[in-house]
């Protein structure tokens, strides 16, 4: 209901009445504060991934020193767990269309399926750091080292973040405190987990697809 | 209905603490969401911020003021520039924006509040928490003072602790503190981002809004896309130095060019951030005070976008000496003289607004018009830069310390300094006095060119910046001389600035100001002095730029300005109503809580410590749930328990 009241606002005049300035629904664009205000936290958070991807291909194939990613790389293992991250999309896409129907216990459901699928795939993260660790690479072993970790580092934190407010969500819509009216805080929720797994789209893409040139420790 | 509510309620309040409700006190700022208050403490951090930044200047001062200084030693030399460039860049500048912003952006564009009045509290706070942990590295023993330059340089910022060229925790405290800020800043651009779009008045329409409030927009834009760049940077810099990644590292293959690269980008985009918000200051006071409208209102805000577009291109002008391809040197050149185009058709807007107009040279206008002129000096000396082989002679020189000082000084102090005089009777209700406001903007101009215009000279002469001593007999004790002399006087000016404020605001000597002292043009002039908590009784309809104006004159056959009979300045029946029924946001303590819990965390970060790091999370995580959890504004009493309700105001 209320996604639909919102797509006929976009683009037509503010229809404000005199009602008071923090009225959610009463916007000069049609979009309401918080999608907004999301949306352009999600703009600021793109540099914040494009500077990090940005170092990461200045230094490939830059070090002396092995272990390198050809070496290192299990591409059926991470494949998968990217597979899981991208099918946790499709979960809070249902979870989503749940509360906008009213389904609250659909809606529950697919909340701890996206979180359960996004914990699998840091579960995987956890697993190939130290995997690689145990091969010999470190933070301070080469620019491979500093550079993968990081990024993918901070996304693994930027995809816990979303399984704790996942996982928050849940716990309210277990006590029967968000219902039709509020499935604005799960598309916000959903803006936030669908960035994350088109960051995760680019970065596995980049790091892993991309060939490697040649380094030295395979 | 109301029993199954409330046994809802019940538990869930367990969690919280009890709800702030008092409207004066100290306790009430700390907790309060109103933005007018928000804007206030803002700038009362800035000034605070002008002030020990200005201090720190003036010991620097006195160090140069002849050769072979001995006032400090080259150690505390290096802490005092460090501490007054992020000082003033970090806890002046922009904080100084943000807060005349968050008083007069809403109230300009005719809303009751802000899009997010706890996240705008939010983001002071984590400014304020950021400033305390930058200045605590002063505290004796913990050895931190960031003392690596306001930009930070690799690798002297990013080596290893124990191989460090920089001892002490100085680089550590200054990326983490600087981090800090930077989540202030941007949500604090958020908030005004979806403010200005989503809170315009009916009628209120993009090209109708007042020149400030778009360059508040572009700033934001600005703001938003930078931070996240410079933390990067940051962040590298930090793992470098603690867990030992390679980023910056040369042996191990690592680029230091690339920590330049990053900081200038986001750097170039800041000089913008700092000097947006004095341009929107300067395009009110100018038209106001020359009874005429802005000259070409849709060329400025097109010019200031085109600024906010272009100044994403120039960042590798800060670098010409770092030996770049000539290909790439070329095309930074090109584009840095290019962003010279928008920039200098604002002058001349300026120029033409006052040209011809019905001139009132008060305090305030004085200080604009100080604006055009110390800016446009410091704009020539910008496109200077922009000339290769003549930046390659400046680069590192005074010549570059006497360029900024003139744009950011010249061009956004005097423009805040003027924003002073023009909106304080507004916020207090009283006028500021004018004879001392002139002997506030005469000295002001004279301290500041016999500071900042020898140093073009010295500069030129090969004085290196950041030199904490300096042989006689080089040709520059003289002009030295005359600097410090002149940094005084503007530390006289500002102490005349704050006598100024002490009498006329606190002791209330200062004219009453009424609703409309200067028979202004925009909307915060049709409120009360000061402006009451929801702004407008009314929510006002707009049907013109210069809303108010028109309420006020129009225009006879000659086009001669006719005062309209209904209007005039005290004409605004609107706020003779109380205001009930209008329901603000109530008051928080949660991001207060939420900011503070960042203090912890800084210092987890800085000692590796999992005691810091562990309270730091506890308390994040009960001031982020407290804050969810509580309703944005309280339900009125009388529903939920059916007690008497108390009177909200």
């Amino acid at each position: 209901m209320a996604t639909i009241e919102q797509t006929t606002e976009i683009g037509a005049p503010a229809n404000r009445g005199g009602s008071a300035g923090h009225d959610a629904h009463a916007t000069a664009t049609g979009v309401t504060n918080k999608k907004l205000g999301m949306w352009l936290f999600l703009a600021s958070d793109c540099l914040f991934f494009g500077a990090f991807i940005a170092t990461y291909l200045l230094y490939r194939g830059r070090d002396t020193v092995g272990p390198g990613p050809r070496l290192l790389f299990d591409i059926p293992f991470t494949s998968a767990t990217s597979f899981i991250l991208l099918m946790s999309s499709l979960t809070m896409v249902l979870a989503l269309a749940a509360i906008q129907r009213g389904d609250e216990r659909r809606l529950r459901i697919w909340l701890l399926a996206t979180a359960l699928l996004g914990a699998t795939f840091i579960a995987g993260q956890v697993f190939e750091f130290t995997e690689f660790n145990r091969e010999g690479l470190a933070l301070d072993t080469n620019l491979f080292g500093s550079t993968f970790f990081i990024l993918t580092g901070f996304h693994g934190a930027h995809v816990t973040a979303g399984i704790i407010w996942l996982m928050s969500l849940w716990g309210m819509a277990s006590q029967g405190r968000l219902k039709q009216p509020d499935s604005e805080k799960i598309e916000i929720a959903g803006l936030y987990w669908h960035f994350v797994d088109v960051v995760w789209i680019v970065i596995f893409t980049v790091i892993y697809l991309v060939p490697q040139p040649g380094n030295p420790g395979g | 209905m109301t029993t199954v509510s409330g046994a809802v309620t019940a538990p869930r309040r367990a969690l919280l603490l009890r709800r702030p409700t008092k409207t004066t006190g100290a306790f009430s700022w700390l907790t309060t969401i109103d933005h007018k208050r928000i804007g206030i403490m803002y700038c009362s951090l800035s000034l605070l911020s002008f002030l020990v930044g200005g201090l720190e200047a003036l010991l620097i001062r006195l160090q140069l003021a002849g050769p072979n200084g001995t006032v400090v030693s080259a150690a505390q030399y290096n802490e005092l520039f460090t501490m007054h460039g992020t000082t003033m860049v970090f806890l002046m500048g922009m904080p100084m924006a943000v807060g005349i912003a968050n008083y007069f952006v809403p109230i300009m564009i005719g809303a009751r509040d802000v899009a997010f009045p706890r996240l705008n509290a939010f983001g002071f706070y984590v400014v304020a928490v950021g400033a305390i942990f930058l200045y605590s590295s002063w505290i004796p023993g913990i050895n931190g003072v960031p003392n690596g330059g306001w930009f930070g340089y690799t690798p002297l910022t990013d080596t290893p602790i124990s191989a460090g060229f920089l001892p002490g925790r100085g680089p550590d405290f200054w990326s983490i503190g600087l981090i800090m800020l930077g989540i202030g800043s941007t949500t604090s651009a958020i908030n005004f981002i979806v403010t200005i779009l989503n809170l315009r008045a009916p009628g209120m329409t993009l090209m109708r809004m007042p020149v400030f409030v778009w360059m508040m927009l572009v700033v934001a834009f600005l703001t938003l896309f930078a931070m996240p760049i410079i933390t990067v940077a940051l962040i590298m810099v930090f793992f470098d130095r603690n867990y030992g990644t390679l980023f910056f590292q040369p042996a191990a293959g690592g680029d230091p060019l690339l920590y330049q690269h990053l900081f200038w980008l986001f750097g170039h985009p800041e000089v913008y951030i700092l000097i947006l918000p004095g341009m929107g200051i300067v395009s009110e006071i100018l038209p106001v005070f020359s009874r005429k409208p802005l000259f070409g209102y849709a060329v400025v805000v097109f010019s200031g976008i085109a600024i906010g577009f272009l100044g994403w291109g120039v960042w590798a002008h800060h670098m010409f000496a770092t030996g770049l391809s000539p290909v790439a040197i070329s095309a930074f050149a090109v584009s840095t003289m290019l962003i010279a185009v928008p920039t200098g058709v604002k002058i001349f807007n300026w120029l033409s607004t006052v040209w011809r107009g019905a001139v009132r040279l008060t305090t305030a206008m004085l200080f604009a018009l100080g604006f055009i002129a110390m800016f446009t000096i410091g704009g020539l000396s910008g496109v200077l830069h922009s000339v290769v082989p003549s930046d390659t002679q400046q680069t590192d020189t005074y010549f570059v310390v006497a360029h900024f000082h003139y744009v950011l000084f010249g061009g956004l102090m005097l423009a805040v300094f003027g924003g002073f005089y023009y909106w304080l009777p507004k916020v207090f209700g009283r006028m500021l006095d004018e004879r001392l406001g002139k002997w506030n903007f005469w000295t002001m101009l004279i301290g500041f060119n016999l500071t900042f215009f020898p140093m073009h000279f010295v500069g030129l002469y090969g004085m290196p910046r950041r030199t904490y001593r300096y042989d006689e007999g080089l040709g520059w004790d003289v002009w030295n001389q005359i600097e410090t002399v002149g940094a005084f006087i503007i530390g006289v000016s500002t102490l005349i600035f704050l006598a100024n404020v002490i009498v006329s605001i606190k002791f209330k000597r200062g004219a009453v100001a009424g609703n409309d002292p200067w028979d202004g043009r925009t909307l915060e002039w049709t409120t009360a002095s000061p402006p009451p908590a929801y702004n407008f009784a009314d929510v006002p309809e707009v049907e013109a730029r210069d809303e108010f104006w028109h309420h006020k004159y129009t225009e006879d056959d000659e086009g001669r300005l006719m005062p309209l009979p209904s209007g005039g300045a005290d004409a605004a029946p609107a706020e003779e109503k109380h205001g009930h029924g209008i329901h603000m946001p109530s008051p928080s303590i949660y991001p207060l809580v939420m900011a503070l819990g960042l203090l912890p965390l800084g210092y987890a970060a800085v000692y590796h410590s999992f005691a810091w790091l562990g309270l730091g999370v506890l308390v994040l995580l009960f001031g982020m749930y407290a804050w969810a959890i509580e309703p944005a504004t309280e339900p009125e009493p009388e529903t939920v328990t059916g007690r008497t309700p108390e009177p909200v105001h």
